[in-house]
């Protein structure tokens, strides 16, 4: 897809980060060594994007001057990362994952729920304004597939009735709950974990296993370091 | 099976408490100084001794690539940069070891970055990952907070780890990509030479490593590399996370022994294929990337590199996508096709133009709207795309494409004829 800023006449006038944000910014600048600031420039555009919902032309200036880098620059890397939006979005932005996992265990069923509750057609805000949603490259979760995204958080083994169902909560407001919408826990098999049911894991009789042995004598009486009052010479 | 007391993510699916005492108490942190004071050499020599080969997909030996950093710090600073942009369809290990084990990351971020005479580790983390990216900070302030990091640490190296994240793109998993983003940059990888250990980033001498090779360090060097070479097969050494998904009854994520048979990976962690064992079509053992091996190889092969590259597919992630007899396979590696037309960074024409091509091609397969002749023509230009990019995403576009060729040509055969049937039939 063509990647391209809002036309200007969707662009506001003017970006500023808030005071809280200004502040995390330096924090987030003073991550890297001195000179190397560009390299907060995803985190930057990031917490803009947050602020506004999308990344506007101002917000693009404002911060290529903050990390003195050239306004080309900073365009560059916000149309080359897919996750700025670079137009307005719902309030949820909902992204379903459609890649070969997620579309083996059923992602064509969350697309159809998308279409039917928010709007025929992708970075389409729906007529309440509260949801847009797009398909996207695989997220990282295939083995709770199929799955999407709404702001933060994952919403995982789905299909199109539970989809159905997590966008008529959000938009009536009732809270949902993020991660696996059936009965398992995050990444474990359904009905429970075939592997780390032996108790002694978390007895604490998994410390003091340090290899013991002619090449690392030093090893012998290895126990965990008492840790020592910050500033003490060693 | 492996027992669960050789099993190095004692806390995968996050059923017990992530932070710092817990994580102490399943024997994290334990005589880390006492690593560090084996010194540098003792280390890396270690590690090689293991037998880790990376965990990110090209299986690379570790302990080899740590010895590739200079002896020596210089005018340039050495760094340790962690690849957690995980993004290999079909992959979701290091996302569980940075939300519910990430201590034994922060760990081994340690180590390594002793071993390698780095006092300053960035961890990449794919800008999805938002809860898990929040997960390992909360992870990283304890590690400062309890003085395990930091400036005058309880260990006796100044190490700095700070936390970075990306913005969607799949590229930026390959290691000179990651470094240009990490740069500030657009993600397009660099030509090698030079090597990220003699210019990496911001010019200065870097490894690259991928989370599950970092975070499995620390427990090979508290157990020895005698106990981790003693798991699996020679060369294929270790345990593994590997990451089951499809058509299986209960995909899960699971750590077992390398050179578990793919079979018994399935049936005793993920609940059989789906309809049963004989109702199995394909797998896709290693990730998107890696070929498709049909029914009759999955019956017996072993989930190592050396046993997957045997049969011409690969380890690659261990993210191991099954289909059953219901799927659509054309349309599974189509779909496959568009994922890399979407995420090639059109810096290298084979590879901008031929994904986008292969892509178009394949779809029309889809539906066997096609010649019987362009599945050579597809076959050949894969070949023209695959070796021919700066990095490997060219061949990972060409490689399912022709694992498919390989495997279910017929297939794809008896669509085209289909439609020319239909097509006469219709005159």
């Amino acid at each position: 897809m063509l990647r391209r800023l809002a036309p200007p006449d969707m662009q506001p006038a003017s970006f500023a980060f808030n005071a809280a944000n200004a502040e995390w910014a330096q924090k987030e600048i003073a991550k890297y060594p001195a000179g190397r600031q560009a390299s907060a420039v995803i985190a930057l555009l990031w917490r803009g994007q947050e602020q506004e919902g999308w990344v506007t032309h101002p917000m693009i200036e404002s911060v290529a001057q903050m990390l003195s880098m050239p306004f080309i620059r900073v365009l560059e890397v916000a149309t080359f990362y897919t996750m700025f939006n670079l137009v307005p979005v719902g309030t949820y932005l909902v992204q379903v994952c459609t890649t070969t996992p997620c579309w083996l265990a059923g992602s064509d069923a969350v697309v159809e729920a998308c279409k039917k509750h928010i709007h025929p057609h992708p970075h389409t805000v729906s007529a309440d304004g509260k949801f847009s949603w797009m398909e996207v490259e695989c997220l990282g979760a295939c083995v709770n597939a199929p799955m999407l995204q709404i702001d933060k958080d994952f919403y995982e083994d789905l299909d199109g009735p539970i989809t159905e169902k997590l966008l008529e909560d959000l938009r009536a407001g009732r809270g949902v709950k993020p991660g696996p919408q059936n009965s398992r826990h995050t990444s474990e098999p359904l009905g429970g974990a075939t592997t780390l049911t032996d108790p002694s894991l978390f007895d604490g009789s998994m410390i003091g296993r340090q290899k013991r042995g002619q090449a690392a004598a030093a090893d012998t009486d290895a126990k965990t370091p008492a840790p020592k009052p910050p500033g003490a010479a060693d | 099976m492996l027992a669960d007391r050789d099993r190095i993510f004692t806390n995968l699916y996050g059923l017990q408490d992530p932070g710092l005492a817990a994580a102490i108490k399943r024997g994290a942190w334990d005589g880390t100084k006492a690593i560090l004071e084996r010194g540098q050499d003792a280390i890396i020599d270690e590690m090689k001794k293991s037998g880790l080969r990376g965990r990110g997909g090209a299986g690379f030996p570790t302990g080899l690539k740590w010895s590739f950093m200079p002896k020596e710090v210089k005018e340039r600073p050495h760094y340790l940069v962690v690849n957690a942009d995980e993004s290999e369809p079909g992959t979701c290990k290091d996302r569980d070891i940075m939300r519910h084990d990430p201590h034994t990351l922060v760990e081994g971020c340690l180590i390594a970055s002793f071993a390698m005479r780095a006092h300053a580790c960035y961890i990449y983390v794919r800008g999805e990952f938002i809860r898990e990216r929040e997960a390992l900070q909360r992870a990283v302030d304890e590690a400062y907070a309890a003085n395990l990091i930091g400036k005058n640490n309880v260990h006796g190296w100044d190490f700095d780890l700070y936390v970075h994240h990306g913005a969607g793109a799949y590229i930026c998993g390959e290691e000179t990509a990651l470094l240009e983003s990490l740069e500030g940059k657009k993600g397009q990888p660099r030509l090698k030479p030079p090597f990220p250990a003699n210019v990496g980033l911001y010019g200065c001498p870097t490894t690259v490593n991928n989370v599950e090779s970092i975070a499995v360090a620390p427990t090979i060097l508290r157990r020895g590399a005698d106990w981790f070479a003693g798991i699996g097969r020679p060369n294929n050494s270790g345990t593994k996370v590997f990451c089951i998904s499809g058509h299986v009854n209960k995909p899960c994520n699971v750590e077992e022994e390398m050179g578990i048979p793919l079979r018994e990976l399935i049936e005793r962690h993920a609940g059989g294929v789906r309809g049963g064992w004989d109702n199995l079509l394909a797998v896709i053992p290693g990730g998107a990337s890696v070929p498709l091996i049909p029914k009759s190889i999955c019956d017996d092969v072993l989930m190592d590199f050396d046993s997957l590259k045997a049969v011409q597919t690969g380890l690659g992630t261990a993210a191991v996508i099954v289909m059953d007899k219901s799927t659509d396979v054309v349309k599974a590696i189509q779909r496959l096709a568009y994922f890399y037309k979407h995420e090639s960074c059109g810096q290298c024409t084979p590879c901008r133009e031929g994904t986008g091509w292969m892509w178009r091609v394949m779809t029309r397969m889809v539906k066997g709207d096609a010649k019987v002749g362009e599945i050579d023509l597809l076959q050949e230009v894969s070949k023209e795309i695959e070796g021919h990019t700066i990095c490997a995403l060219g061949d990972a576009a060409a490689w399912p494409i022709q694992g498919l060729i390989r495997h279910f040509r017929p297939e794809i055969e008896r669509r085209i004829a289909a439609r020319a049937g239909l097509r006469e039939a219709a005159e």
